[in-house]
This record gives structure tokens, C-alpha cells and sequence, in this order.
């Protein structure tokens, strides 16, 4: 679409070009480089917003339905035991959609990448980046 | 039988005695320099995948080419000279190419046709995961900022005497993106395809030496000690819609970015709509394999001695190391900039990232940034910059071709 453009602004096709020419192809390149990117980022910020928007109705729609389903169930009492810790433990790791395992070798690549015992670091919760 | 005179004829059959007449020595040094090029690539590991197909291009072009009318020659330059000349009966003749073409000439018609370069990009995008970018989308900037080299090493280029065809392709270097740079050789100055692929895939192994000096020389302890906040998740909706959104708008905006920015976004949409996990399987393994043998090997043909020993090519050594400085320079800079900006949240080392080079360059991001604060988990936010560098990279290559094609 601005190819055209983009040609009778810079140069005209020829083999040869004068140094004054190349300064202001090189100046005018680098803006079309920018100006390109910066409407894509502002059409990605629109986009996400709006998926943003979408997400909150869609939690803010189910978390009144978990509430409307609470209110209607029998309170029953929390039963779960809390289990013990192991000594020198200091506390469980939240685990968002990551396997035992997993969770292991992180915290294990984690230790080695910063040289540091695994029982000196204390991992709060690791959650999986979709 | 005189088995001298056979003898005679052998030796004069042989590529031996033409290492002695009409400057057949050249080939010679091509030789050694293939044999360089393969220590590196097999030894020194340097873009393995390439290099040590180019390598073996060049030695194998070297081997069999001595000069215009060689005729069991694996590529002939002068072939490709008729087809690119318009006066010539074989302009634009691919016909001629496959009758008379050796191995090399044939399996170079995909480069010249802008074939394996677009279909590199169909499998870079499948295998790339855009989530980082959409998640953070000022990464965009850092991407744009670092296409610097490429604009002043196309200046630098012309102040040398190049054409300003030449100093573009040159200046693509800048971009830190092999098969980009290919493409638009191939478009613009075909004749200097072999120094500027060999040029551009060393400097994209040498990565990790060149960026670190230069990160280090323009950014503070401080800065570089930032540890960066969790960007928000992307839903899978997005990253099917990101592929459409980046492919309408930027072939819209620049449509001779078509081939590179289709295909790259093709391969993205197979890989991110989850129903063609056949197909994004195929792309990033037997696909990308195979056409990466054949873009190696054809693209080491274009080194032929006669051609590529020359002051030109010292030049474009040069001159596509001081565009990858300046990439690297101008993403830091604008990084910097960002840091100001937003308090010290953001490390401006993931600015340098901004050259392509997926994902080497943000894999020096996260070690440097792990140098100077071993906490520090920098490769998410540096691969953002990272694939907005191959975007940015075609747009500035689709606006060189607008201009000068």
C-alpha cells in the first residue's frame, strides 16, 4: 500500500546514490521501522485490553456463581489436616498447573543456577506461564 | 596406448593444474577458508546448522569452478550473469539455468526465487513463541530501536562506494537475521550473496562475544541488577489472533514483506491454533531440516574465488560488524531510556535483544543479567524484544526493497 510512497519519498530507483540521499533513506527507513512497530504495539494494547476486559467479566461472572452455589450448599466445616512439616522446611510451595516433579528439577535448576544450597531458598509459589 | 600423453591429458583434465593458471590460486585460498569455516562450524560449534553447510558449499564450488566456461563446474557464475543480465537471451530464463546448470545452479534457483529464505521464516515461526511480546508489547520499541546498525551500515556502505542496491543488502546484515538478509540479497545484489550470508550468520554465532563488551559499556550495575516484574498470561485466543493482526497490518503497510512476514506468521497460526499439530510438527523439524541443507549448500556455492576474493568483501566484513555493534547499541539505548522511564522496573539489557537472532540474544540478556544479580530471571522478558527484532528486521528489509528493487 505505501510502497509507492515510500519510494517517491526517499530515493528514485536508481543504482547510484549520493550521500545526502542515503542519510535521509537511512533517517526516513529507521522512522518507517518505528512508526510501524508503534501502531502494532498500540493494536496489541487494544487487543489485550479488551481480552483483559473479557477475562474479568468472565471471573467476575463465575465467582458469582461459586458464591450464589455457597450460599445455597450446608456449611460444612474445613476437615483437611494440616499436614506436619518436615523439620528445617519452611513452608509448602504453591503449585499452579505444575507437576510434582517438575516443581522438583525447577527448584533444583534454580539452586544450581544460583549457587546456593536448595534447603537456604525458600520458593513461595511457581506457576506455569501459558 | 601412450601412457604418457594419457597421463598428460589426465593432469590436464585435473582440478590440480588449474590451481596454476588463470589465477586458479584463488580457488586455493577458498579452500583453506572453507576448511576454516568448517573448524568453526564443527569445532568452535558457530551456527553449526549453516555454517557447516555453507562451508561445504564453498568447498565444493571452489573444487569444480575455475573460471568462466568450466564445464563440470557445480555452479557457474556465468550462467547467472546471463540470467540477470535483461540484453542476454537466458535474462530471467530458469530454463536455461536447469538445462545447462550444474548441482549448485539448481539447488541456488530456491534462493533466487526467495524460497527457502520464506520457508526458514515459515519454521522460525512455528517454532516461536510469541506470548512473551503480546504479554509486554512495549517490547516493540526495543525491536524497532534495534534496527540502528541496520540504517547506518547502509549509510557507512554508501560513504564506502557501494550502489545504493549494495548498501542496502549490506545493511540487512544489521538485522541479525539470516534468511532476511538472504532474501533481500538475492533481490537487490545477488552478486554479493556469498560474503554477506558468511558475514551474517558469524556474527549471529559470535553473539555472545560481541553483545556482552558493549552491554556492559553502556549500562550501569544498577541497571543491569533489575530484576524484572511477571508479565500478565496471554489466553490462546490472543496468540491465534496475534499471527492475523501481525500479518494483515505489516503486509498492508509494506506488501514486498509478504513472502518473509506470510510465512513467518503461517507457521505461528499452525503452531498456536491447535489444530494442525501435524502440520507445525512438520514445518519446525523435517521441513526446516531439509531446507536448510539445501539453503546452506547453495547459498556456500555463491563463494566462488573469482568473485568473492576481493576488497568488496573486507568491506562488508566490516561493515556488517559495525551494523550488528549498532543494533546492539541502539536497543540498549532505548532500554536505558525505558529504565528511566518506568522507575527502574525495566533492566535495559533485554534492549539488546532487540537484534533477531532467536533466541541467542536474549539468552546473553538472561546471562548477563544473571552476572550481575544471580536472582535475576531475564529470558522471558528478553525473548518480547527478541521476536519483535524479526519483525522489525522485515519490515526495515521490505522498506529497503521498496525502495531500491
Amino acid at each position: 500500500m505505501f510502497d509507492n510512497i515510500l519510494v517517491s519519498a526517499a530515493v528514485e530507483k536508481a543504482e547510484d546514490i549520493s550521500i545526502g540521499d542515503a542519510a535521509v533513506t537511512a533517517v526516513f527507513g529507521y522512522a518507517v521501522v518505528f512508526a510501524g512497530l508503534v501502531i502494532l504495539m498500540i493494536v496489541l494494547y487494544c487487543t489485550g485490553a479488551y481480552f483483559k476486559s473479557k477475562d474479568a467479566k468472565a471471573k467476575a461472572a463465575a465467582d458469582a456463581e461459586a458464591a450464589k452455589k455457597q450460599a445455597a450448599a450446608p456449611v460444612v466445616a474445613e476437615t483437611k489436616p494440616e499436614l506436619p512439616l518436615a523439620p528445617g522446611s519452611a513452608g509448602h510451595v504453591k503449585l499452579f498447573d505444575v507437576p510434582d516433579k517438575e516443581a522438583a528439577m525447577i527448584m533444583a535448576i534454580v539452586a544450581e543456577k544460583m549457587q546456593k544450597p536448595l534447603n537456604e531458598l525458600h520458593f513461595i509459589s511457581i506457576k506455569e506461564v501459558k | 596406448m601412450d601412457i604418457l600423453e594419457t597421463l598428460k591429458t589426465l593432469w590436464n583434465d585435473s582440478g590440480f593444474q588449474s590451481f596454476f593458471v588463470n589465477g586458479g590460486w584463488k580457488n586455493l585460498i577458498m579452500i583453506i577458508i572453507s576448511c576454516v569455516l568448517l573448524y568453526l562450524g564443527i569445532k568452535k560449534k558457530f551456527e553449526p546448522l549453516l555454517l557447516v553447510g555453507i562451508a561445504f558449499g564453498c568447498l565444493l564450488v571452489n573444487l569444480s569452478y575455475f573460471g568462466s566456461g568450466s564445464t563440470d563446474a557445480l555452479y557457474h557464475l556465468d550462467l547467472w550473469d546471463n540470467f540477470l543480465n535483461p540484453e542476454h537471451e537466458d535474462y530471467h530464463s530458469y530454463g536455461a539455468i536447469m538445462a545447462h546448470g550444474g548441482l549448485l545452479d539448481i539447488l541456488y534457483i530456491g534462493v533466487k526465487a526467495g524460497i527457502y529464505p520464506s520457508l526458514i521464516f515459515m519454521g522460525v515461526g512455528a517454532m516461536t513463541d510469541f506470548g512473551p511480546l503480546i504479554s509486554n508489547p512495549k517490547s516493540l520499541l526495543l525491536g524497532a530501536a534495534a534496527q540502528m546498525g541496520v540504517f547506518l551500515a547502509f549509510f557507512g556502505a554508501v560513504c564506502l562506494g557501494f550502489t545504493g542496491n549494495e548498501a542496502a543488502s549490506i545493511g540487512i546484515i544489521g538485522g541479525a537475521d539470516g534468511p532476511t538478509a538472504i532474501f533481500l540479497t538475492t533481490r537487490l545484489a545477488p552478486h554479493l550473496l556469498g560474503p554477506i550470508a558468511i558475514a551474517a550468520y558469524s556474527y549471529m554465532a559470535l553473539i555472545p562475544m560481541i553483545q556482552p563488551p558493549l552491554m556492559k559499556l553502556l549500562t550501569t550495575k544498577k541497571e543491569r541488577e533489575v530484576k524484572m516484574e511477571q508479565t500478565r498470561v496471554v489466553s490462546k485466543t490472543e496468540k491465534i489472533i496475534f499471527p492475523i493482526i501481525v500479518a494483515m497490518f505489516v503486509i498492508l503497510l509494506l506488501p514486498s514483506t509478504a513472502p518473509l512476514v506470510g510465512c513467518l506468521m503461517l507457521g505461528n497460526l499452525w503452531r498456536e491454533c491447535g489444530v494442525t499439530e501435524r502440520l507445525s510438527d512438520t514445518v519446525q523439524n523435517a521441513l526446516m531440516n531439509i531446507v536448510t541443507v539445501f539453503l546452506g549448500i547453495s547459498v556456500g556455492a555463491t563463494t566462488a574465488a573469482e568473485r568473492f576474493l576481493s576488497l568488496e568483501t573486507i568491506k562488508i566484513i566490516v561493515l556488517g560488524l559495525t551494523a550488528f555493534c549498532f543494533s546492539t547499541v541502539g536497543g540498549l539505548l532505548v532500554g536505558k531510556i525505558m529504565y528511566k522511564l518506568s522507575g527502574g522496573k525495566i533492566n535495559p539489557l533485554i534492549g539488546s535483544a532487540g537484534v533477531s537472532a532467536v533466541p541467542m540474544a536474549a539468552r546473553v540478556s538472561q546471562m548477563e543479567g544473571q552476572k550481575a544479580n544471580p536472582s535475576n530471571f531475564l529470558l522471558m522478558h528478553a525473548m518480547g524484544p527478541n521476536v519483535a527484532g524479526v519483525i522489525g528486521s522485515a519490515i526495515a528489509a521490505g522498506f529497503l526493497l521498496a525502495v531500491f528493487k
